[in-house]
């Protein structure tokens, strides 16, 4: 009965969604207050459906109900039940309601915290959400019903996929969409500065903070899928370029440029158009990834199961979309005239070049993602794309980025003097300076110029940061004055900047001065890495709920001293009969010691295979602080302010039926 | 002008990505195909005697790699059984596998195989080019490898390339 509940109250909600396409559009074309306002109730309505729904599909999942199709191939009667919750989004049809959940309760938040906006801006957006719901929506009922049944019932389920048995994958995937979808707030405030033609600093202050929403879920999402990977995939990488990771690293470039070409627009009221498809252009990256995550066009790690109709009606969707996002782009960006001219010197010129930069790098990964694709399409052959393009093409992208970041902070808005910049930063990259020519002796031992040019850019965003931040402090009586009067969007952008500095060196040392070594261990055997010694104390058999393992003991000692024991375990689930390897890390800010159980032997020895990635938690770091910093600009008071002293002009502006 | 050049590209993306929904990203193309069957000398399971390339001449087969640990296995076992039962004579390499296990996996699902190879070390795999199970290589009469179907066994591949290609090979 509940399942069937769930299913009807989808059909509401498209039904509700389709009224708040077709009634608020109606509405702005005929002036009509009424039909304008209703998309805000209707907004309310879809969410709170869809929320049921999801909680119906919940509910499933708990009650272990193997009668319902999607249930019995995701779930198991020994599955935890943490792991039963969040069985819900583990495969394809569930993964879309989850995605339609984050959907109707951004249109719900958009409905709610609209007050100091024109009443036609809010009912534009509101359409062309339920517009976005509608396809959805449909797209769920007729291709991937998560609440069909089958018959006969059968005794037990399937299992959820091992890989997504773990605490790292329960929040990922909504964090990914909540970023994901939220870059359609973005989209459709952008279409509705196209319909209304007008687009000012106001404009682009209604769209920061949802974008920056938006952006910092995106942000924490990539960042636990690349944790998760590193943990549970067992080769110790943290990022593949696989289809599917560049599918939420698009929108992630894309949508920093965006963040950044919004702080022009508003601040100086230039880069209209572009930052009008920017917003398009990040939401298309996260239609394009759903399509080719769901359709199966490209070989992945992350392999769903495809259905070519559910590839044809994504595509149709993205066609009629973004087709028309773009053509509204075509007609009526021209109108959209910037007031005042870009001096390439100032910080909205250097905005614009890290925008360059940014885009083209999404550019090169789209490219190499879909490179594959257009060689097969042209009867070219079979080639696959991996990672040694990636690097080649990605790196030198990104390092005139960070050189820019430094800069800008530097640089004043509208005109600057280059000397005067200079001045101000010999310090900060004389310190840089330094910091690359002896930090990687201190970390890692030894150098090179790949190591020297990370740590001098990481180390540059960091320092700029910092010097940027003492500036503002400097001017003031003492310091806690000094900190205090810092704006809070100013501090999201240093910190998310030190996240990014972080990020940076993180990544120097690990992808440079990883060591890796793979051995073969009897049991009372050691083998030594990078100053460590590793000793295999036994291999011994262990039962988790759903699962059985040979668990590892390995005791690492250096120089005679004990430093840690880790357990990797080789786990074989029992329904699936898959066989995971959870590999076991001891972590510190300074190295990673990571071990994974390879194959056993005939004469019970074991390949082992061990790392010592130095910085690698900095990654991690830098993507948290990243996170973090998103959240300070999102909540700056300045945005709420604005709210309360525009509430009695939007007041007359706005309708009460 | 310059403000349809994004609607130019997203034209051209779709089209690619339309052209590219109608293509299997998986179907490699053997090298192997239209090659003779590679040699292999191998025990059979549950049965004396050894089993080699020259045993598959003669007459139409499927051979078809698979394993009890292979997950896709058992989804295409029940097409298999099948095919089997309609009279199509499939011989079985069993993957990197243990006797026991394969014995145990064939009795709990049944058995399409006419014969299992036991292919213990994966040598065989190699020499065909298996990548992972499961793969099933069909062979003509002469024992030329006429087509490779990668991954699972479909009723569509079946019906579309296969059972065609067998069928030019009887008339």
């Amino acid at each position: 009965m509940i399942p069937e509940i769930g299913h009807f109250l989808l059909i509401l909600a498209l039904g509700v969604a389709s009224l708040q396409f077709l009634l608020p559009s109606w509405g702005v074309w005929k002036r009509d207050a009424r039909a304008m306002a209703f998309g805000q109730s209707a907004a309310q309505v879809q969410f709170a459906l869809v929320f049921l729904s999801y909680l119906c599909l919940t509910w499933a999942f708990v009650q272990k109900d193997f009668s319902v199709t999607y249930v019995a191939a995701n779930s198991h009667s020994e599955l935890p039940l943490m792991y039963r919750i969040s069985a819900v989004w583990g495969a394809h049809e569930g993964s879309l309601l989850l995605w339609m959940l984050m959907l109707s309760g951004w249109t719900c938040a958009v409905s709610v915290f609209n007050r100091r906006l024109p009443a036609d801006i809010t009912a534009t957006c509101l359409a062309v959400l339920g517009a976005i719901a509608v396809g959805f929506l449909s797209f769920m009922l007729l291709t991937s019903n998560p609440f069909d049944r089958h018959f006969p019932v059968p005794a037990e389920g399937k299992d959820l996929n091992p890989l997504l048995q773990d605490p790292g994958l329960i929040i990922h995937p909504p964090m990914l969409y909540m970023g994901y979808v939220g870059f359609s707030v973005a989209f459709a405030f952008a279409i509705a500065a196209l319909v209304s033609g007008r687009l000012d600093g106001a404009w682009a202050r209604w769209t920061r903070p949802w974008t920056t929403t938006a952006w910092l879920f995106l942000t924490m999402g990539i960042t636990l899928g690349s944790w998760w990977a590193y943990h549970e995939l067992g080769w110790g990488g943290w990022w593949f370029w696989d289809p599917v990771e560049n599918a939420s690293f698009m929108p992630w470039l894309v949508g920093t440029a965006l963040i950044h070409s919004l702080a022009v627009t508003e601040k100086r009221g230039l880069l209209k158009s572009w930052t009008v498809l920017l917003a398009i252009i990040a939401f298309s990256l996260s239609l394009l990834g759903t399509f080719l995550v769901r359709s199966g066009v490209l070989v992945s790690v992350h392999a769903f199961a495809t259905d070519p109709a559910r590839g044809v009606y994504i595509l149709g969707f993205l066609a009629v979309v973004l087709g028309s996002a773009f053509s509204l782009y075509a007609w009526r960006a021209p109108q959209l005239k910037s007031d005042g001219d870009l001096a390439l010197f100032s910080r909205e010129g250097l905005l614009l070049l890290n925008n360059v930069f940014l885009v083209v790098a999404a550019a090169a990964v789209l490219l190499g993602t879909l490179y594959p694709l257009f060689v097969d399409a042209l009867g070219m052959g079979k080639i696959s794309v991996g990672p040694p393009y990636f690097n080649a093409v990605f790196i030198p992208l990104t390092a005139p980025l960070a050189a820019i970041l430094g800069l800008a902070m530097a640089v004043g808005w509208k005109r600057a003097k280059f000397a005067e910049v200079v001045r101000q930063l010999r310090w900060p990259a004389a310190l840089a300076l330094l910091l690359a020519a002896g930090l990687p002796f201190l970390w890692v031992g030894s150098s090179g110029f790949a190591v020297f040019a990370g740590v001098l850019l990481g180390s540059w965003v960091l320092l700029t940061s910092v010097h940027d931040l003492w500036g503002r402090v400097r001017a003031k009586r003492s310091l806690l004055a000094g900190l205090a009067a810092v704006p809070r969007c100013v501090w999201g952008m240093t910190v998310a900047h030190i996240g990014l500095g972080l990020w940076v060196l993180g990544v120097a040392f690990v992808s440079l001065h990883s060591v890796e070594r793979d051995v073969r261990l009897a049991a009372g055997e050691s083998a030594e890495l990078h100053g460590y010694e590793f000793f295999l104390r036994g291999v011994d058999p262990v039962h988790g709920p759903n699962y059985d393992a040979d668990r590892g003991t390995v005791e690492v000692t250096r120089q005679g001293a004990s430093v840690t024991t880790l357990h990797p375990e080789k786990r074989l689930y029992r329904a699936q009969q898959n066989v995971m390897t959870e590999a076991a890390v001891d972590e510190s800010p300074i190295r990673d010691l990571y071990v994974a159980l390879g194959e056993p032997f005939d004469n019970g020895d074991w390949s082992l295979r061990m790392y010592y990635k130095p910085a690698m938690q900095l990654v991690w770091w830098g993507g948290f602080i990243m996170f973090f910093g998103g959240i300070l600009a999102a909540s700056d008071r300045r945005y709420r302010l604005a709210k309360l002293a525009q509430a009695p002009v939007s007041a007359d502006g706005k309708v009460t039926a | 002008m310059r403000f349809l050049i994004p609607a130019a590209l997203l034209v051209v993306l779709l089209v690619f990505l339309g052209i590219g929904l109608k293509r299997d990203p998986r179907e490699v193309p053997s090298p192997l195909v239209g090659k003779p069957a590679p040699a292999f000398d191998l025990a059979l399971l549950g049965e004396p005697q050894r089993y080699t390339q020259e045993d598959l001449k003669g007459r139409p087969v499927l051979v078809n790699f698979w394993a009890s640990w292979c997950a896709g296995c058992r989804v295409e076992h029940p097409l298999l059984v099948k095919l089997a039962g309609e009279g199509v004579e499939i011989v079985g390499m069993d993957y990197k596998d243990t006797d026991e296990a394969a014995r145990q996996w064939l009795q709990r699902h049944g058995n399409p195989y006419r014969r299992v190879v036991a292919d213990v070390q994966g040598t065989a795999g190699l020499d065909w080019g298996v990548y992972g199970v499961p793969e099933t290589f069909v062979l003509d009469a002469n024992g030329i490898i006429v087509y490779k179907q990668i991954g699972p066994m479909t009723e569509q591949a079946w019906n579309e390339k296969i059972r065609p290609l067998l069928q030019g090979q009887k008339s």
